[in-house]
């Protein structure tokens, strides 16, 4: 039976935590995967921590604020640490649905891969966010083609499978602020395979947004420049 | 081109690959890393468009186009310290909530041995 942790990162998500969780709970793999939801409280500001504790779920909680990728990281190094063979992370505002960890799963035994990524474009089935949004995934997509040779079409997507050897790469660093595209660019670069699986997923239940319009200017900026440095530390620093 | 154009685009590409080099070795967050790079870029351009700096004074109505400079330079930093302190502060209070947990936490640590 494999160990699979399910990473939830969560900030202000009151609203949707608990359906997440009980879903997660609902889904069944008779005795070939055991599943874990392990719930990381980014300094809550509501109720996000107490109902996390009400659940038969690990929750790691953080006494500062540290941002997404941080939260993420911490729980690919809880994961890390106690021999998870698999790690699934979700987001945890309820938008990448439960029961799409299955085909995730279901691919990842397929697929000779270290990295499964959750695309909502595939196929383009499910919530397809906006247009903006779409031409901002778009330009990362070219951008990730050119620093490491692969397509990705949902390259922000944070609906991924890791196994071990990714895992481990992300605890020895993890970008903290908009981790999905430069995080591509890392694990691409040091010779870990990725892949791509079609999900569905649905609009936010709860919550807001990290990116509104005024930071997605900063956002594809600071992304862009992480890319670039990214690539250079990793192919021409290599000591 | 003037000897001070070829200068001061020099130095600024010197200042480039330097903050460069920090970002590569992660001394540098790239975050911050955005506000020197667009500097550099203000700096290269003026130093390549010498009227440039005549034409925004004479859109704004500055008389003396360096005091343009002065003004501008001055508030930019300005603004930049008072992001800096506000980060400095909120690194402060972020530690101290970190060393009470741990001190707490310590301390429950070991009455659960002496039970």
């Amino acid at each position: 039976m494999e160990k699979v942790a399910i990473i939830i990162p969560a900030y202000n998500e009151e609203n949707a935590i608990k359906k997440l969780i009980s879903s997660i709970h609902q889904l069944s793999f008779s005795d070939k995967y055991s599943i874990h939801p392990i719930v990381i409280n980014d300094c809550s500001t509501d109720n996000t921590l107490k109902i996390a504790l009400g659940e038969s779920c690990t929750v790691l909680n953080l006494p500062i604020n540290l941002g997404i990728g941080s939260a993420v990281q911490c729980g690919y190094k809880y994961a890390y640490a106690n021999n998870f063979q698999l790690a699934v992370r979700i987001d945890g505002d309820g938008q990448h649905p439960p029961k799409e960890i299955e085909k995730l799963l279901n691919a990842f035994q397929k697929g000779n891969v270290d990295i499964l990524i959750g695309s909502r474009f595939l196929d383009s089935t499910g919530f397809q966010s906006s247009i903006i949004r779409r031409l901002g995934i778009k330009y990362f997509q070219l951008l990730i083609k050119l620093f490491s040779g692969i397509t990705i079409t949902d390259c922000t997507s944070g609906f991924r499978l890791l196994n071990r050897k990714a895992m481990q790469l992300s605890t020895e660093y993890y970008p903290d602020e908009y981790p999905e595209p430069e995080s591509i660019i890392l694990f691409s670069n040091k010779d870990l395979s990725l892949g791509e699986v079609s999900v569905n997923m649905i609009e936010r239940q709860g919550g807001v947004s990290s990116i509104n319009s005024f930071g997605s200017i900063y956002y594809i900026f600071k992304v862009s420049l992480a890319i670039f440095f990214t690539f250079i530390r990793l192919n021409f620093q290599k000591n | 081109m003037e000897k001070i154009q070829i200068i001061a685009i020099i130095v600024s590409l010197l200042f480039l690959i330097y903050i460069s080099k920090l970002i590569l070795k992660r001394k540098l967050r790239e975050e911050y890393a955005i506000i020197w790079i667009l500097s550099t870029c203000i700096l290269i351009l003026f130093s390549l468009w010498r009227n440039g700096l005549q034409v925004f004074a004479d859109l704004l109505g500055v008389i003396e186009a360096p005091n343009l400079v002065f003004t501008g330079a001055i508030f930019a930093i300005l603004i930049y310290l008072l992001h800096l302190s506000v980060t400095v502060s909120k690194l402060q209070r972020q530690n101290k909530t970190l060393a009470q947990k741990l001190a707490i936490k310590e301390v429950k640590e070991e009455t659960k041995k002496e039970e």
